[in-house]
């Protein structure tokens, strides 16, 4: 039976990985990581985790080891976040394109330069392209839940596929906060062992890494691009299971009182749930306010999302990272493409804000709430609060 | 020198394991060394083996989709990192093999990689796997430039050597540094086998394999393979030009176990002259005769320190003991 | 495995680009790469295998007598067994 503990989020994150029994773990301790790996690296030296743990001498060579341990056919776990990313980000494509289940868990952080070690989403917006099924956590339970889901997901014989789940650096991994465990038992039944499609072993022979010259490069892309696309049907399934099994409800987009709201907020990550009580405040002064939080970001769930913004006048895309010179934030641009076909699509603007570790509090939603309502920006994009 | 076949027996090719597990139809160069060499050690090293492959020539011209020319198990994943892959692989095994997911038996894992991938690039990722421990053996290939792009200078490139990146012109000499000792270096790791090697005296090299092979934890092959397009000599003279590297002490082959240096093939008292090494190979063929004496200097402060270390160094058992 | 046809769909194409026929680098012949191809002369020839031994190709076999012979599917022409066969039992003469 599941039991009710209070730990730092990066610890349960560990507690929550070491359920899933992996059989090979590498990680590089800073380029920052988090307590994740130290934890895990805890578990085993106890003997409560049979599982071999690399300590490797760079990020690069952390997935490189995950992506051969995957290849020969082991359960494997990394984690890291901001230029630790960026460091192992020449193999970050490539675990997709072999279609090798590795999981990682990403506590997000800001990227240099200037130097900073924290939270927002620059460091995910540098691989959000490169193939991996992508999560965010709002809170340690979903955190958890996602670690336990992202093994069964990427390794299911449909997906094959790398999967990050994210969670805000500090905001989430040095927080603690009380969350519901899964036992051992309930993480067996609700995650059978890794049958792996292909393994590098002399009893089955199999070259793996190909070179794909023009005359197959194209097709292989369209065929991982599909495997991707198609992973969500596997991920609505896993989250139905867990529903039915643990409680507590997934979607790609979940929503906070968003049915009969005229604007909308839509967040990812640990804002979630500041921007819930953003809500609550608006609603009590008399604005049909309402949230959206993007649990699902790769594959994107366009239909969700069209079907969720239906009926609301305005859309306020709240971004965590900058895209440098490009049409909007990230998030918002990749929205706006959504919705530029829909015939009643919102008017749409978009904020970047708590980069580097800034504050976010309830008022700077609500500010940001109230300028949108207004008048249309100048600017497709703003940095919230930026001085001068 | 024995004979002219060199230090094996007459007949011994006759003994070697017949199976090919580097098969006919790869896309190498004519008389490539680097593909004779993996020939070679994948039939010393035999069925139980998973090989790890840096970007580079083996590897581009090993698997284009959908053919392969290996028969063991094999994965590529990027340049820099044959030596990680290779440790996650063999993380994997240990870890599948004490749970009873896979076969109760001994499956050696084989990195191997150029001299761009090993001496440069994916140093760090060797310093690191093998300062581990893992059990697992890397095998470089040197050919001593970046062959695959164009004959590029690498940290494997000797003095006075022409390439497309440090060109021999008016006021250039081409490569003006030695290339770096990563035997020395991985001695300095304290991996229990080290040795050089060539496919030019195979039965050497297939010994030092499957020396390795028996190590139980890292170990290193430091291979000079003969590249006759970058090197711009006739595709025939490929093992010859591997026996005068040897012959003209440039290249002496030896192995260190447990820090204890050995030569493995015999040297003759009296060096063969340089000057036959360097001549018939077109990237030399600028160097004046004192360039060519700059170049026996750096060549015979290396060999000498090799004889010193095969007189001087201890096994570090006998230390401890 | 049934055959595929080739140039692979995007539906066909093996996960990963995975290749699971070990050895299948033989369905591509480099003899067309040749000029010259090497010839024994099975009166000089010792059956000492060392033109087999040094074959990067790995195109050299023996036959049921001893005696060696080149795959010319696959010899790219190199001449390191003509330059190695120290009896001189191997010439090379245009292809």
């Amino acid at each position: 039976m599941s039991k009710r503990i209070g730990m730092e989020i990066a610890m349960a994150a560990a507690e929550a990985v070491a359920l899933c029994r992996p059989d090979v773990i590498a990680a590089y301790p800073i380029t920052p990581n988090t307590h994740i790996p130290e934890h895990l690296a805890d578990i085993v030296a106890d003997g409560d985790l049979d599982c071999e743990y690399i300590a490797v001498e760079s990020e690069h060579s952390a997935l490189s080891a995950c992506t051969g341990a995957s290849a020969a056919g082991a359960r494997v776990f990394t984690a890291t976040s901001s230029q630790g990313l960026l460091y192992m980000y020449e193999i970050v494509p490539v675990v997709p394109s072999m279609r090798l289940p590795v999981i990682m868990c990403l506590g997000n952080r800001a990227i240099s330069g200037p130097i900073n070690i924290w939270n927002d989403h620059s460091d995910y917006m540098c691989v959000r392209d490169l193939g991996w099924i992508s999560m965010f956590a709002s809170n340690g339970q979903e955190t958890i839940d996602m670690c336990i889901q992202a093994f069964k997901i990427g390794e299911h014989a449909d997906v094959m596929l790398p999967v990050l789940v994210n969670l805000d650096g500090f905001q989430l991994t040095h927080v603690v906060e009380a969350m519901m465990m899964p036992d051992q038992e309930e993480v067996d039944k609700f995650l059978p062992p890794r049958k792996p499609f292909a393994a590098l072993h002399p009893d089955n022979v199999v070259s793996m890494g190909t070179l794909g010259l023009p005359d197959i490069y194209n097709e292989a892309k369209k065929a991982n691009d599909e495997a991707l696309i198609n992973s969500k049907k596997v991920i609505l399934e896993i989250w139905k299971e867990w529903e039915t099994m643990f409680g507590r409800k997934y979607e790609p987009i979940m929503s906070y009182k968003a049915n009969d709201a005229d604007v909308l907020m839509l967040t990812m990550g640990s804002m979630g749930e500041t921007a819930q009580v953003a809500i609550d405040e608006l609603r009590k002064e008399g604005f049909k306010a309402g949230l959206l939080d993007l649990k699902l970001y790769r594959p994107f769930p366009a239909d969700e999302l069209k079907k969720a913004v239906k009926g609301c006048k305005n859309l306020i895309v709240i971004d965590r990272a900058v895209m440098s010179g490009g049409a909007a934030a990230p998030v918002c641009a990749e929205v706006k493409s959504v919705l530029y076909d829909e015939p009643d699509r919102p008017v749409i603007t978009n904020d970047i804000i708590g980069l580097g570790g800034r504050d976010v509090r309830v008022e700077d939603f609500i500010k940001i709430f109230k300028k949108a309502a207004k008048a249309k920006p100048e600017r497709a994009y703003e940095i919230y609060g930026v001085r001068g | 020198m024995k004979s002219i076949v060199e230090n094996f027996d007459l007949f011994a090719p006759k003994l070697v394991d017949k199976e090919e597990y580097y098969c006919s139809g790869h896309r190498a160069c004519q008389g490539c060394g680097e593909a004779l060499a993996i020939r070679l050690m994948a039939k010393a090293l035999g069925k139980d083996t998973v090989v790890t492959n840096a970007t580079g020539c083996m590897e581009v011209t090993a698997t284009p989709y959908p053919t392969t020319a290996w028969k063991l198990p094999w994965v590529h994943v990027a340049f820099p990192n044959s030596a990680a892959v290779g440790a996650g692989v063999e993380a994997a095994l240990k870890s599948l093999r004490r749970k009873g997911k896979i076969a109760d038996r001994d499956v050696k894992v084989v990195s191997i990689g150029g001299d761009g991938g090993s001496f440069d690039i994916g140093f760090q990722a060797i310093s690191g796997a093998m300062e581990r421990g893992h059990n697992m053996i890397y095998i470089v290939y040197d050919n001593e430039a970046y062959m695959n792009t164009g004959i590029q200078r690498s940290g494997a490139t000797p003095y006075g050597a022409s390439t497309t990146t440090r060109p021999a012109g008016k006021q250039s000499v081409g490569n003006t540094t030695w290339k770096k000792n990563m035997a020395e270096i991985m001695v300095a790791h304290k991996v229990p086998y080290v040795a050089t090697a060539c496919h030019s005296y195979p039965f050497d090299f297939m010994d030092k394999v499957k020396k390795a092979k028996k190590v139980n934890g890292p170990a290193f092959i430091h291979c000079l393979a003969v590249c006759p397009t970058g090197w711009r000599c006739p595709s025939d003279a490929c093992i010859k030009m591997g026996r005068l590297a040897v012959e003209t002490g440039v290249f002496p082959l030896y192995e260190v176990e447990n820090g204890k240096y050995k030569m493995t093939i015999e040297m003759p008292k009296k060096l063969r002259p340089i000057e036959d090494y360097l001549k018939p190979q077109g990237r030399f063929r600028h160097l004046t005769p004192d360039q060519i004496q700059i170049f026996k200097g750096m060549a015979m402060l290396e060999y000498n320190k090799v004889l010193e270390r095969i007189k001087h160094s201890k096994s570090w058992s006998d230390m401890t003991s | 495995m049934t055959e595929k046809k080739w140039p692979e769909t995007w539906q066909d194409t093996n996960p990963g680009l995975m290749i699971f026929k070990p050895g299948s680098s033989r369905s591509y012949l480099t003899g067309g790469w040749r000029a010259q191809k090497p010839i024994w002369d099975n009166t000089k020839c010792i059956k000492c295998g060392v033109c087999y031994l040094f074959c990067p190709e790995a195109c050299i076999t023996e036959d049921a007598e001893g005696f060696f012979m080149a795959d010319l599917n696959y010899c790219k022409g190199c001449g390191i067994c003509y330059h190695e066969c120290w009896p001189r039992a191997i010439k090379m003469v245009e292809d």
